[in-house]
Parts: structure tokens; C-alpha cells; sequence
């Protein structure tokens, strides 16, 4: 009888999650139609402007799907000569060494930090060094953003890689060794075709990661509602344009904020599918 | 023992692991070339520690000390670089380590491209033909030769990393257990395949299958807790052991 009623608790909490997911998707969908309807789902994703002064009401959201985008992989970018050093310094060079726990335990650490704290760091300390070299004038923008974006992505991409490197069995390595191949020969030529798609998918994973992130980018991107034309001009991402205004939205905006709410939900859980499948099927 | 044209010499060969413990303790023996010695002993005799310090496998571990010489046609190879020494000191591991992204072709060849050496189509060809006849794997993979290693059987593989360290012409091919994850068929093809290859390449096997050592090897050392009990003849440690843990070891009393 016990067993049964636990089976049954156990049951319904499960359940609960997915229902709660479920309910987010159909809020997002339902508040985000009347957006759609209005401007048509294709015109609404290419569409530049966005206008809220009563009358000529004008809503897009390219300009934030490029801003998201741009910031993203410039961010992956400066994330790789990092996050692949570390990965390499822990998973190989120092494994199991006392140095390889302190340097994964700090980069472990900086997942933890909350992103309001990157938001300042970057707002105080890296904005001003931005204007001081001259980069862009107000110090916020893509470029600005994506750095400490690189920064907060770090870890997530560094220890998933470490753990692919550290799975290359030590006989498999030896093998390498004993015909005379050195570590950097075993480390392109051997490591990388091995653990490549379980690095890869890390990165898919950091990437799912820095698509959403909200506090930091607001913070410092600049806040502009058109595309932005170069890495030192500011812009808006999908997450930085809905944090800002979602306070004095009301109506057809608070429709095509939702609706870019939903467009960024599902380009994220996609992308940690891949990431997810990816880390699935490269067992070594 | 007999005067022999020795390529491989241990002399007062010691490694540990630690401060306190020496897991090999002053190994002197000469090697005969061209013929097959193999090593045994009970599990933790350090015969493993022994044969892996040849191919300076312990340079890779930072905690692992070798002292005294181990030569090489006279000279230390300690002192020499642990990559010239391993291109002329090829090693086969206990489990068949084909490398998992790369064909049967390209396993061959690994020890050319690990160390980025340039070969053109037609050596390749040649280099994989003739290894893979000389471990008489030819025959059974040459249509499928670029199929991944690993989709081999167990015997297959082990021939295949025999032939990929063949391929680069070592003088002293290192074997550890190579044998003890297959089966018997596939043991007694590896055999066979040892006796054979031995005209070209001298032969230290690490095995604690008695039977395996017997047949196969002109010489045996026996091994216990890190000392160099005996090293003689196989036939003459076979029938007449010197000392009596010997005796234990051969007659099942011990190990």
C-alpha cells in the first residue's frame, strides 16, 4: 500500500515538469499570436523596424536575431583559446595532477558566479579599458559584450572537453607514444579525431548557453534597436531587448516581445538538442 | 651462460616508483638478437615495470625513476631521446589498441604520420602490403582496407598493432602479454607469427602463460619481487631450474 501511494507521489511529481515546460511553450504561444497575425510570422522574423510610437506601431525582430547571433559566436570565439588550453591542461598535461583540481575547481567556480556580477565587472572595469583604447566611443557594444560573454562561457565548454580528453584510454595514448609520436603530434593528430565531436558538442553547449544570457549583455551591448554594423557598434540581443522593455510594454509591443521570447526558446532548445544528441553518440 | 651477439643489455637496471619501494631491483642480463626472450613471473614481479622502462614508458609518468643502464647496441638509452629510442623500439599492449578514428590502412601507417614523416602513394602501398603479409593479415583485410581497425576481431587487432609498430622498422619489439585477452586460436596464430618474425626483429615478451614462454622463446628470465631470479635457456629453466623459487613458479607451487 505504501509503495503504491509513493508510485503514485512519484508519479504526479514527475509529471509535474514537463507540464510546467508545456504550459511556458503554450503562454509563449498564445501571447505571442496576436504579433504574428499582425505582421505575418516571415515579415515579423525579417522585419528591421521597431517603433512603438502609437499609430505607426512597427515590430521586428532581425535586428535582435542578428545582435544574439553576433554577440554568440563572437563570444564562442574568444572562448575557443581559452577553454581549449584548460581543457587540455586538466584532461592531459596535469590529469589527476594537484594543479589540474585547482585550475578546474576556479574555472568550475567562474559558472557559479552570478551574471549580475559580470554585468558590473564589464560595465566598470572593461568598458572604460574599451574607450581608453579608442575601440567605441561609449565603451558598451557587441564587442564589449561578447568578451565577458567568452568569459562566462568558459567553464561549461572547458570541463565537458576535459572529461572527452581524459576518456582517451591511457593504452590507446601509449600506443601513440611508443612510435615515437610526441605530445603535440598525439594531440592534433590523435586526440582531436577521437574526442572532436564530443569537444564539439561542449562548444554547442556553451553556445546554448551564451544565446540566453540576459543580465551581462543588457548591461553592456548599448541598447540600440537597429542591426548593429560592425562588432564596436551597439545593438540589442533577443534576451537584452526583452529585459529592457518588457516593464512599459503593453499591447501589440508586449505581443512581439513574447513572440521574440519565443523565437530565442526555441532556437535554444534546439541547439541543446544537437548538443545533447551529439554528446550521445561520441562515446570513445 | 653462452657467449651471444647481444642488441639489448640490462645492466643493474632499478626503477621505482617511490622513495622507499624499487618495484625492479638491479636487472643484469644481456638480450640475444634476433630471437625471442620472454619474461615471467607472478603478477606485481615488475616484469611489466621492466619491459615498459625499454621503450622509455616511464618517461611519460614523472614519479617513475629508472636508474642504472639499459643498452641499446651498446649505448644508454636513458640518455638518449625517448623519441629516436621508441621509432627503433616498437610496443605491443596487453589489449589490441587499434586507434579508433583510423582505418586498417591508416593504422599502419600511423607511426609515419604521428611523427609527420612524408611518404607518396606508392610507398604507402607498399609499406601496408608488405606489413600486413609479414603478421599474415594480408590476405584476410586487403579488400577492406579502409574499414576502421577496430571492427577487427580481437587475434586481427593484435596482429594490426603488431604490424603498425613493424611497419616502422624497429630493431627490438616489446610485447606485454599480448596475448592474455584472446582466445586460444588467435594465441597460437600470434605464436606462430612471433617464431616467424623473429629472423627480423628481436623479440622480448612479457607473458605468466608458462606454456606460451616454453614454445616460443630461446631465453627466459623469471622474475619475483622486482629481482632477477634466473635467466637462462628455456630449455635448460624448463628441465633443470637453478633456484627454488624457480621451481615453485614452473611447477604451479607459486604465482
Amino acid at each position: 500500500m505504501g509503495d503504491k501511494i509513493f508510485k503514485i507521489i512519484l508519479f504526479i511529481t514527475a509529471l509535474i515538469i514537463p507540464l510546467i515546460c508545456g504550459g511556458i511553450v503554450y503562454a509563449l504561444v498564445t501571447d505571442a499570436y496576436q504579433a504574428f497575425d499582425y505582421f505575418g510570422f516571415f515579415n515579423f522574423l525579417t522585419s528591421t523596424d521597431w517603433n512603438y510610437t502609437e499609430g505607426q506601431e512597427q515590430y521586428g525582430a532581425m535586428p535582435f536575431i542578428i545582435g544574439t547571433l553576433m554577440t554568440t559566436f563572437l563570444a564562442l570565439l574568444f572562448c575557443i583559446p581559452f577553454s581549449l588550453p584548460v581543457a587540455l591542461f586538466c584532461g592531459e598535461y596535469f590529469k589527476g595532477r594537484k594543479i589540474a583540481s585547482i585550475l578546474s575547481t576556479v574555472v568550475d567556480l567562474l559558472a557559479g558566479i552570478p551574471s549580475i556580477i559580470y554585468g558590473l565587472w564589464g560595465f566598470f572595469s572593461l568598458r572604460p579599458l574599451i574607450i581608453s583604447l579608442n575601440i567605441s566611443p561609449q565603451g558598451s557594444s557587441i564587442l564589449t559584450a561578447s568578451l565577458v560573454l567568452a568569459i562566462m562561457i568558459v567553464p561549461y565548454a572547458a570541463s565537458l572537453s576535459s572529461e572527452f580528453i581524459k576518456m582517451i584510454p591511457d593504452d590507446i595514448k601509449e600506443s601513440a607514444y611508443s612510435l615515437g609520436a610526441t605530445r603535440w603530434e598525439i594531440i592534433h593528430k590523435l586526440f582531436f579525431p577521437i574526442a572532436g565531436s564530443g569537444i564539439f558538442s561542449s562548444y554547442i553547449l556553451a553556445i546554448g548557453r551564451a544565446l540566453g544570457e540576459t543580465m551581462t549583455v543588457t548591461m553592456l551591448i548599448g541598447n540600440t534597436n537597429a542591426i548593429p554594423t560592425s562588432i564596436t557598434s551597439t545593438g540589442n540581443s533577443m534576451a537584452s531587448i526583452i529585459a529592457n522593455q518588457f516593464g512599459e510594454a503593453d499591447g501589440l509591443r508586449l505581443s512581439s516581445l513574447i513572440a521574440i521570447a519565443l523565437i530565442l526558446f526555441l532556437i535554444t532548445a534546439i541547439i541543446n538538442m544537437i548538443g545533447k544528441i551529439m554528446i550521445k553518440h561520441s562515446r570513445i | 651462460m653462452e657467449k651471444i651477439n647481444t642488441i639489448l643489455e640490462f645492466n643493474k637496471t632499478c626503477v621505482s616508483y617511490t622513495q622507499q619501494t624499487m618495484a625492479v631491483k638491479y636487472v643484469t642480463a644481456q638480450i640475444e638478437k634476433n630471437s625471442i626472450t620472454s619474461i615471467m613471473g607472478p603478477s606485481g614481479c615488475g616484469k611489466s615495470t621492466l619491459l615498459r622502462a625499454v621503450n622509455l614508458m616511464h618517461k611519460l609518468y614523472p614519479n617513475i625513476r629508472v636508474e642504472g643502464e639499459i643498452l641499446l647496441n651498446g649505448e644508454n638509452i636513458l640518455s638518449m631521446n625517448p623519441i629516436e629510442v621508441r621509432r627503433n623500439i616498437g610496443m605491443v599492449f596487453q589489449r589490441p589498441t587499434p586507434f579508433p578514428t583510423m582505418s586498417i590502412k591508416e593504422n599502419i601507417l600511423s607511426g609515419f604520420t604521428l611523427n609527420s614523416i612524408r611518404l607518396d602513394k606508392y610507398q604507402k602501398e607498399e609499406i601496408v602490403e608488405q606489413t600486413l603479409k609479414s603478421v599474415s593479415l594480408w590476405e584476410e583485410v586487403k579488400d577492406v582496407l579502409n574499414k576502421k581497425g577496430t571492427f577487427l576481431s580481437g587475434g586481427q587487432q593484435q596482429r594490426l598493432c603488431i604490424a603498425r609498430a613493424l611497419a616502422l622498422k624497429p630493431q627490438i619489439l616489446l610485447m606485454d602479454e599480448p596475448t592474455s585477452a584472446l582466445d586460444p586460436i588467435a594465441t597460437k596464430h600470434i605464436e606462430d607469427l612471433l617464431i616467424e618474425l623473429q629472423k627480423d626483429v628481436t623479440i622480448l615478451i612479457v607473458t605468466h602463460n608458462m606454456g606460451q614462454a616454453k614454445r616460443i622463446s630461446k631465453h627466459s628470465m623469471f622474475m619475483y619481487l622486482g629481482e632477477m631470479v634466473e635467466y637462462d635457456l628455456t630449455e635448460n629453466m624448463f628441465t633443470n631450474p637453478k633456484d627454488e623459487r624457480t621451481k615453485a613458479y614452473l611447477t604451479g607451487q607459486m604465482g
